[in-house]
């Protein structure tokens, strides 16, 4: 179907059905993982409505303004967003191509990530003493799913940022690894902006009521 | 301190010796002939030394084509099993009167329909469709691969994991015995206590990932991957609907991961989220997995709309009518899929108001399809109809679909609802909609991309015995169920009391028998093209007259597709470029840039399948070693750097020399 | 799938996703001030346990969500050829159709369904039994 004549007549002007050149396509990571978070933004939509219906369905067990220490969660929320605005230093050092800054601050980001999961198992682990556990109600089942699975990406985000730590002390700030930091960036605000819904839906709202 | 019992506990969880059915003589057999089958498949894979190529070319290999190709072998492999068990499922509804009990108790009867459905939609319907989207899409855009090559290799590979996990519980335990959708409290720890609800569960998680990702892949390709000139509105509509599908599947499949997950969080550790007891709400189930459920059969259908409006575009010779018009609806399908999900559940009580609402989106969906249909009537209007297979599938598909798509508006009334929710006339109207429509439109598919994946056609007379086979099969499959429905039958059902009932399920088992030949007949058509492959053969890389890019690429297309990125001025760009004396270029090649293969994908995927498999025994310490396994080979492969190669522009020469000197030869 | 010699372009393409300190300060403080109202309005019962908190505090949370969205994530018409902004937007309107959505549909199921409040279902009087029913 295509005619076998030689190159087009007028051999000066390029061809207008093929680009003689390699074409690079932009490199669609961002893009992708942004895409990935907007499904995980779903999955935390399903957790929300869950609490959102079953959230008071107590079955005689205890409610959220027993349970909740607030104090304890605004500390927690603290950690959280110190743990933002510190890998925003970590992004800035990185357009800065400064290496052993940007490895500081992922460190300081880590061990506040790891602080605030401290806190919270330390608050599961208190519930489920005192007969709040996850199977005490439906209540404390969405309790426990939503928060906790907050916690489980909070963690999983704290194995990625140690790995990564280690790829950007030995192979240096590549263009692989600025993309990596810039996707761990991403899912680290990402968290921070769940957790304003969880503090704000699960535990201000239920010591509300 | 550790007894040999608590160790065996921890190994082996409640695996025993009574999960193998030594006592059921059919699964018996099937997993003899399973088992004979597959040590030959082994044994000639080893005879022929076939293993070198198998791991190299296809298990890990990158390329979308290779993938494509994988997923439409594995849809069409779970298409037997699915089949099989409606084949039965059509036998015991024939017999089964009065004091006649049938072959299949309802023990049995009830994973078989479980097992139907959920094989029919996620591991046929789902692998064709992404089989389909992936072989083409980077074809039509003028791109190398997709966005991600690496996580499409793996996204394969979860997605066959999940088959795997389904196809182990027929014969390893027990599958699932609670309908596809598996609804709690019936799928909950008290009713389900075995492991069937656990394989469903599992299976579907996996899978599910390879799908998100899958879609995560191709909307980042038709994105950032297209060639230059191609705007959005240059696009092929296969594209285009390839694009809000995988929107679609981004969007749905959150949910359903996220609410399988709860399920088993209620058989595992005991919550209460669909309980009938300490707050639970089952209700909860059935809306969140409905959510998922309604935008999932717009997944499966806007790839096959989008084939048809390839095919009939090209086999009239024309340019697809209303264009715009086809994408909007396209888009606005898209949206409105979310706006309808509880008309699956008009009777679960909702009440009035809701019910109207959600009846009339429901309607209102229908409208943007009803559109798509006259524009493929009026591009068939005054084009030069040319009745090769893919266009005989269309026709059948547009007569077959707009019944079905009619019997589902009548659902949409809520009253009508009331009478036929869960009735024999719902199963004809779902079948009707995704066997006259998906199925028809993968099997149209399949026919017209055949000889760009492998450089023939299919065998034209078998194709046509198949496809007479299915369509009247159809119609006597389903149309007595549609009688049945109106009757007021209940689906489901393993046994009837009332005989003069029989006579429908008779005609319904014949309607299987012709499908069953239609299938033969596929196979048939598909040997006997291989045998025939050099009558057959296209060397022109474009034996339909086609009008999109992929018809510009080889038969087989070379690994890196386009020597030269092509650059698009017009839709149709290679009916455009065919009017305008495009030559091919035959010299000043440049070096292609090309990712290398991976093991790294069939290794996470299997050591997830390994994993699934001990969650769903209750083997923890395997699943736990399972898990970190996976988790260290992910953090491996995340330390290979390493992943490119590149031809060098000799070698693209000599290929591209092939090329020319195969088409002179021809000529 | 770009290689390294491209390194140059990927260096400017990925980093004009990144901001600046006057962005991620000014977003950090009016986080910390929307995180210490609400926290300071339910702890001190300014407005009593009432629904008026309770709106008050959604309100905030969504403009807190949206400074993240813009000084932390860099959110604008411009990334990635407005894609981020448009899959943004999309997601955002599916979680409001389905937390509205479900909400909805399932406090009309409850009223009309749950054993508890049976009372649209007068003389129906084998209801109160339903959770004995598998």
């Amino acid at each position: 179907m295509s005619s076998e004549s030689a190159s087009p007549a007028g051999g000066a002007e390029a061809p207008r059905y093929y680009s003689l050149h390699e074409h690079h396509p932009e490199n669609g990571t961002l893009l992708g993982f942004w895409l990935y978070l907007m499904s995980d933004c779903l999955v935390f939509a399903c957790l929300f409505a869950v609490y959102a219906v079953l959230g008071r369905n107590y079955a005689g067990g205890p409610t959220g303004r027993e349970l909740f220490d607030l104090p304890v969660v605004a500390v927690n929320t603290s950690l959280l967003l110190l743990s933002s605005i510190t890998y925003g230093f970590v992004m800035l050092h990185v357009q800065r191509n400064r290496l052993v800054p940007a490895l500081v601050w992922l460190g300081i980001t880590g061990l506040l990530g790891a602080g605030f999961i401290y806190l919270e198992m330390r608050e599961f682990a208190q519930f489920i003493a005192d007969g709040a556990g996850p199977q005490r109600s439906a209540f404390l089942s969405a309790f426990f799913t939503l928060v906790g699975t907050h916690g489980l990406h909070v963690t999983f985000g704290i194995v990625w940022l140690v790995t990564l730590m280690v790829q950007v002390a030995t192979h240096g700030l590549t263009p692989a690894n600025q993309r990596r930091l810039m996707c761990l960036s991403m899912f680290w605000h990402f968290l921070d902006v769940v957790w304003i819904g969880v503090f704000t839906v699960v535990y201000l709202m239920g010591v509300l009521t | 301190m550790l007894n040999h019992t608590s160790l065996t506990t921890l190994f082996l969880g409640r695996l025993s010796w009574n999960a193998l059915p030594l006592h059921e003589p059919i699964i018996l057999y099937t997993f003899v002939g399973v088992a004979a089958g597959g040590i030959a498949l082994l044994g000639a894979i080893t005879y022929y030394r076939l293993w070198g190529i198998l791991w190299r070319d296809w298990i890990t290999s990158i390329d979308h084509k290779r993938i494509g190709i994988m997923y439409i072998i594995l849809g069409l492999i779970m298409l037997l099993r699915g089949f099989s068990d409606a084949l039965m499922m059509r036998a015991q509804q024939a017999v089964a009167f009065g004091d006649s009990a049938g072959f299949l108790p309802p023990h049995h009867y009830d994973q078989v329909f479980t097992a139907h459905g959920v094989i029919m939609i996620f591991f046929v319907a789902m692998p064709l469709v992404t089989g389909l989207m992936n072989f083409v899409v980077p074809l039509q855009i003028g791109a190398r691969d997709v966005a991600f090559p690496f996580l499409n290799n793996f996204s394969f590979w979860m997605t066959a994991c999940g088959a795997v996990l389904v196809m182990m519980s027929l014969f390893v335990g027990e599958f699932a015995r609670t309908g596809w959708l598996a609804l709690p409290p019936l799928s909950g720890i008290l009713f389900s206590p075995d492991v069937g609800v656990d394989y469903y569960i599992w299976s579907l998680q996996i899978a599910g990932v390879g799908t998100l990702l899958s879609g995560i892949n191709l909307i980042a390709t038709i994105v950032k991957m297209r060639a230059p000139g191609m705007t959005l509105m240059k696009m092929p509509i296969f594209t285009w609907t390839a694009l809000c599908t995988n929107v679609l599947i981004v969007a749905a499949f959150p949910v359903l991961t996220a609410v399988l997950a709860l399920l088993s969080l209620d058989r595992c550790i005991g919550t209460n989220f669909f309980t009938n007891d300490l707050g639970g709400n089952a209700m909860m189930y059935v809306n969140l997995i409905w959510i998922w459920g309604h935008p999932e059969v717009y997944i499966l259908i806007l790839p096959a709309f989008g084939v048809f409006s390839e095919i009939v575009s090209t086999f009239c010779g024309k340019r697809l009518f209303g264009y715009a018009s086809m994408v909007y609806a396209t888009v606005v399908i898209t949206i409105l899929s979310y706006l309808v999900w509880l008309h699956h559940f008009f009777t679960m009580g909702s009440g009035a108001s809701v019910n109207s609402f959600f009846g009339i989106t429901t309607m209102i969906i229908s409208i943007p399809t009803g559109a798509k249909i006259f524009n493929w009537l009026f591009t068939m209007y005054r084009g030069r109809i040319r009745f090769e297979l893919p266009m005989m599938w269309t026709i059948g598909f547009m007569f077959t679909f707009t019944i079905g798509g009619m019997t589902g508006v009548l659902l949409a009334v809520p009253p009508a609802d009331f009478a036929l929710h869960n009735s024999l006339f719902l199963v004809a109207h779902f079948h009707n909609v995704i066997i006259g429509g998906v199925l028809f439109g993968m099997l149209a598919g399949i026919n017209y991309w055949f000889p760009k994946a492998f450089g023939f056609k299919l065998d034209a007379f078998w194709g046509k015995c198949s496809f007479w086979l299915w369509l009247s099969g159809f119609w006597f499959a389903f149309t007595p169920l549609y009688v049945l429905g109106l009757m007021g039958i209940t689906r489901r059902l393993s046994h009837f009391d009332d005989p003069s009932l029989q006579i429908w399920f008779e005609i319904a088992a014949f309607g299987a028998v012709l499908i069953f030949l239609g299938i033969l007949c596929f196979i048939v058509q598909l040997v006997v093209s291989f045998l025939r492959r050099e009558e057959l053969r296209d060397v022109t890389g474009d034996p339909w007259d086609g009008r999109t890019l992929e018809w510009s690429t080889a038969s087989p297309p070379p690994v890196y597709n386009f020597a030269f990125t092509p650059i698009v001025h017009d839709n149709d760009t290679w009916a455009d470029m065919k009017k305008n004396h495009y030559a091919r270029p035959q010299e000043g090649f440049i070096a292609i840039h090309l990712p290398q293969n991976t093991a790294a994908g069939f290794v996470i995927a299997t050591l997830s399948a390994a994993c699934g498999f001990a969650v769903i025994w209750h083997m923890w310490l395997p699943a736990a070693a399972a898990f970190a396994a996976m988790l260290v080979a992910v953090i491996v492969h995340t330390f290979n750097y390493d992943r490119d190669t590149h031809l060098s522009a000799d070698e693209v020469r000599k290929i591209e020399g092939s090329r020319t000197a195969l088409l002179a030869n021809h000529v | 799938m770009s290689s390294e010699h491209s390194g140059s372009l990927e260096h400017s393409a990925t980093l004009e996703h990144t901001g600046t300190l006057r962005e991620y300060v000014t977003g950090f403080v009016l986080a910390v001030t929307l995180t210490a109202i609400p926290f300071w309005l339910v702890m001190s019962h300014t407005f009593g346990r009432s629904r008026t908190t309770a709106a008050v505090i959604l309100v905030l949370a969504s403009v807190q969500i949206v400074v993240h969205m813009v000084y932390f994530l860099h959110m604008n018409t411009r990334s990635e050829g407005g894609w981020t902004l448009l899959a943004l937007l999309f997601t955002v309107m599916l979680v409001v159709i389905a937390l509205s959505g479900s909400i909805w549909v399932m406090s009309h199921l409850n009223d009309n369904m749950m054993p508890a409040s049976m009372h649209g279902m007068h003389g129906m009087h084998g209801m109160h039994d339903m959770h004995d029913m598998p």
